[in-house]
């Protein structure tokens, strides 16, 4: 079999019937959208229920009487109950980290554009890519059951927070409203997302180390397929740690073992094992579950914003019509942070209680990450410097990337120090640190995509003069909610609390606390802009060619929308790196990565590596 | 068999992910190669990709036992309510049954590449039989234990005890599962050269997750009883 008969191998037609076509598809790109719009729905959820909770906490005792139609175990006579609060706090965080900060990053853009950027025709798995966006979406169903059936009225789902930290969790309907069946689910939800993350994350490495096509050197990939390569290798050690967690859990609750729970535990007025409703239990360790947990967590918040640093970095490249800033060191960075990010997560823990040697040790370890955070932000940076920037709106949204990932990270320093993070833990500070960086970060890096490979994904250019007013509110907005809530944290905040009421100390913070809430309505409103956009473009927006930015990775050698097969049966071959942008001699400011080299490249010797310009 | 035209190493040679020791053609860094090498698009490297998936869920599950063996440890040395459970004898028998499986396993391997379909597939009858009968083996441990009143939530060593053997034997089902996708692969005719390479890559694959069910059960055997013993 030679080599030429093989790469011509036929065409691969799309399937013909709908259901195969458009739900149960084997192709990437299709999964791809599905991630996305498994994304775009539970981030409503999400919203819709932040502004429930600025709505208590910036009007406590209000009654809005539609809130006791649509919940009267939560809302009685359309006050919101703390109970019905803290369990919008649990539900929010779970949303967004599992279904929208998970889901649109890496399944769904990582799925859609990796194989395509390297060369592939799909997945080097495609029905395991199938089952994973399947079981993510009944991991999503579970927890939305978890709203209908949380066990006890007053509350939709859990109360625990993301977190679910043992005792808590662990101890059943026993321990008070959200206890129940929606703990259950929650705890179930997530070990069926972790199953789903695992086939993803299998799927992209096995597709990224066997598939490139010829000439796709590692160090020839776009910074986005490292991205993604590390977020799904972080994905995969982690996610089984926290399941292994999940399922201790689920035992503690349902099967009588004592893995969280400690012995001679006094809840709701009954002594562990003087009660049928409480049997007994012994030495299980509450801190064994927030090990297992932030084992997972940390570097589940890379999981978060790798992929937005990969596409910021794409982005900046091209709208900068610059190489990036020291490719190799990019690359690195990515996976010193990557691996630092399995060493910190004791981080999370200094308030819990750990000997100030190991809390040492962590902290350490923490700041360190400030290094390959700080090597990217430079080489951001200076991939813009002296550039002739083009001011589009997925540059726009790039660069709000790189100015909120430093404005949430310098926080990350200042929580870092165990001496700093003992007062500070509980308190909006945290809060409007993580939000910052991992959430708001996280999410302009998914905008910038949406924006930016919009027009590869359905033929069609959004509308740029929306996406503009889109990326100013809320790039105005996000730093509105989340300084005041530093200011907050400082004051003494406490996290998590339905209410404020009665801490005199605080009560000169309410207006702050109530300008927030304007403007995380104002905010969350503008995103509907997003929405209206994303829906008109695809019908009305301007007809997109298959190259519109003037961009040089695989995707855009490619039709747009991608056939089927991604490149129409005859995979392309790779010649130069991924950023080759104002080549000098070079007769346009871009030269595709399929661009054979020229002679006196390959004389000079220029040209192997994309990154030695 | 499954030879290649263009490569320059048997098909049955594996290194890390069934690949080559060898940077490879992938050209990975080295400006020399760079990736232009024309035996990159040989059936090899396409099949390859059963290996590679198969170590990187193997990865994967090795975490999920890792943090098992760490809550493990931890909770044995964190209370004093740990009561050491005597070993049930059956399990000899397990280890005897899913280590002489592993044998087995390896023998069809070999036979499926040397040729030797009729062989081939009986071995594979053998390893499922065999893995069956492990998993009787442990179903006896757990009746053993019931009938003398432990259960899961009896005390820390008998939870785990249930619990990382069930998460043992779920894996193991994986493993069935793959033998019978073997099985009913083995019809098939292996006269083209990229089935017959994309075959045995999908033995390797499902031998390898045999062999790391097996290691890993010998592995859990020696944390539960030798661990802490008093």
């Amino acid at each position: 079999m030679s080599v030429e008969t093989h790469e011509a191998v036929h065409r691969h037609e799309p399937p013909t019937s709908f259901i195969r076509k458009y739900i149960f598809s084997l192709d990437h790109k299709v999964i791809g959208i599905q991630y996305i719009l498994l994304a775009l729905v539970a981030v409503i959820v999400g919203m819709a229920m932040s502004v429930l909770m600025r709505m208590n906490l910036s009007w406590p005792g209000t009654n809005w009487p539609i809130l006791a139609t649509l919940f009267p175990g939560g809302a009685p006579g359309g006050v919101i109950n703390p109970e019905f609060y803290l369990s919008l706090v649990t539900m929010h965080g779970t949303i967004m980290v599992f279904f929208v900060l998970t889901t649109a990053p890496q399944g769904g853009f990582g799925n859609y554009f990796l194989p395509i950027q390297i060369g592939a025709e799909d997945m080097a798995f495609p029905v395991l890519n199938m089952l994973s966006f399947w079981v993510t979406l009944v991991g999503f169903i579970v927890i939305l059951s978890a709203i209908f059936f949380s066990g006890s009225a007053s509350t939709i789902g859990p109360i625990g927070g993301w977190t679910g930290y043992a005792p808590l969790s662990a101890l059943g309907q026993i321990a008070g409203p959200g206890q129940g069946m929606g703990m259950n689910l929650w705890i179930i939800s997530i070990a069926i997302f972790c199953v789903g993350s695992l086939l993803g994350a299998l799927n992209f490495i096995t597709t990224l180390l066997n598939m490139r096509t010829r000439g796709m050197s590692l160090m020839r990939m776009p910074l986005t397929c490292w991205a993604w390569f590390t977020t799904a290798v972080l994905a995969l050690l982690s996610f089984p740690v926290l399941l292994g967690g999940g399922i201790l859990l689920l035992l503690d609750r349902l099967a009588g073992t004592s893995f969280f729970i400690p012995g001679g535990l006094y809840v709701s007025g009954i002594l562990s094992g003087t009660n049928p409703s409480f049997p007994v239990h012994t030495g299980g360790s509450p801190i064994l579950w927030q090990h297992l947990f932030w084992f997972f967590g940390h570097p589940e918040v890379y999981i978060a914003i790798l992929p937005g640093m990969g596409a910021t970095s794409h982005i900046l490249s091209t709208f900068a019509r610059k190489p990036v800033f020291g490719y190799r060191a990019m690359v690195f960075a990515i996976f010193a942070i990557g691996l630092l990010g399995f060493f910190v997560w004791g981080h999370h823990m200094f308030i819990s209680g750990m000997s100030p040697y190991s809390a040492m040790t962590f902290s350490i370890l923490t700041l360190s990450i400030g290094v390959p955070s700080a090597v990217k932000t430079f080489n951001w940076l200076g991939t813009l410097w002296g550039a002739r920037i083009r001011f589009t709106t997925p540059m726009l949204f790039a660069i709000g990337f790189v100015s909120l990932f430093v404005a949430g990270g310098i926080t990350g320093l200042v929580l870092g120090q165990t001496s700093l993070d003992l007062p500070m833990h509980d308190t909006y500070f945290v809060l409007a640190h993580f939000h910052l960086v991992m959430g708001v970060a996280s999410i302009f890096g998914m905008f910038a995509a949406t924006y930016f490979w919009f027009p590869k994904m359905f033929g069609r250019m959004m509308s740029e003069s929306l996406g503009k007013i889109h990326f100013w509110i809320t790039f105005v907005g996000v730093y509105c909610i989340f300084v005041p809530m530093h200011v907050m944290g400082l004051v003494g905040m406490p996290r998590r609390y339905a209410q404020f009421t009665e801490y005199t100390f605080l009560t000169r913070l309410h207006p702050l606390v109530v300008f927030v809430s304007v403007v995380a309505i104002i905010t969350v409103l503008t995103q509907f802009l997003f929405y209206f956009n994303l829906i008109w473009s695809i019908f009305k927006g301007k007809k997109a060619g298959a190259n519109p930015w003037d961009a040089t990775t695989l995707e855009w050698t490619t039709a747009s929308p991608p056939p089927h097969d991604n490149f129409a049966g005859v995979l392309p071959v790779v010649y130069r790196g991924p950023y080759e942008f104002a080549v000098p001699g070079a007769p346009n400011d871009f030269v595709m990565q399929t661009e054979p080299e020229t002679e006196t490249e390959r004389v000079g010797g220029n040209g192997h590596n994309g990154h030695r310009h | 068999m499954a030879t290649t035209v263009t490569g320059t190493k048997p098909l049955t040679k594996t290194g890390f992910g069934g690949g080559s020791k060898s940077r490879g053609p992938n050209g990975n860094g080295s400006p020399k190669r760079n990736g232009h090498r024309d035996a990159f698009f040989d059936s090899r490297s396409a099949v390859n990709r059963y290996r590679i998936g198969m170590w990187v869920a193997m990865a994967s599950i090795l975490m999920l036992f890792t943090a098992l063996s760490s809550a493990y440890i931890v909770r044995a040395a964190s209370a004093n309510d740990w009561q050491p459970l005597r070993m049930p004898r059956v399990l000899l028998l397990s280890t005897a049954l899913i280590i002489f499986s592993s044998v087995t396993l390896e023998f069809a391997r070999r036979k499926l590449k040397s040729g030797e379909q009729s062989a081939h597939k009986r071995l594979l009858v053998l390893t499922a039989l065999l893995g069956l009968g492990f998993l009787g083996s442990q179903l006896f441990a757990w009746r053993g234990l019931a009938r003398q009143g432990i259960y899961i939530s009896s005390n820390p060593h008998s939870s785990f005890f249930y619990l990382l053997t069930a998460t043992h034997g779920m894996h193991l089902l994986g493993g069935l599962a793959g033998l019978g996708f073997l099985m009913s692969r083995s019809r098939l005719s292996t006269d083209d050269e990229l089935a017959a390479a994309k075959r045995q890559a999908q033995t390797d694959a499902v031998s390898l997750y045999w062999h790391f069910m097996d290691f890993l059960w010998i592995y859990l055997f020696l944390l539960l009883f030798l661990w802490r013993q008093q």
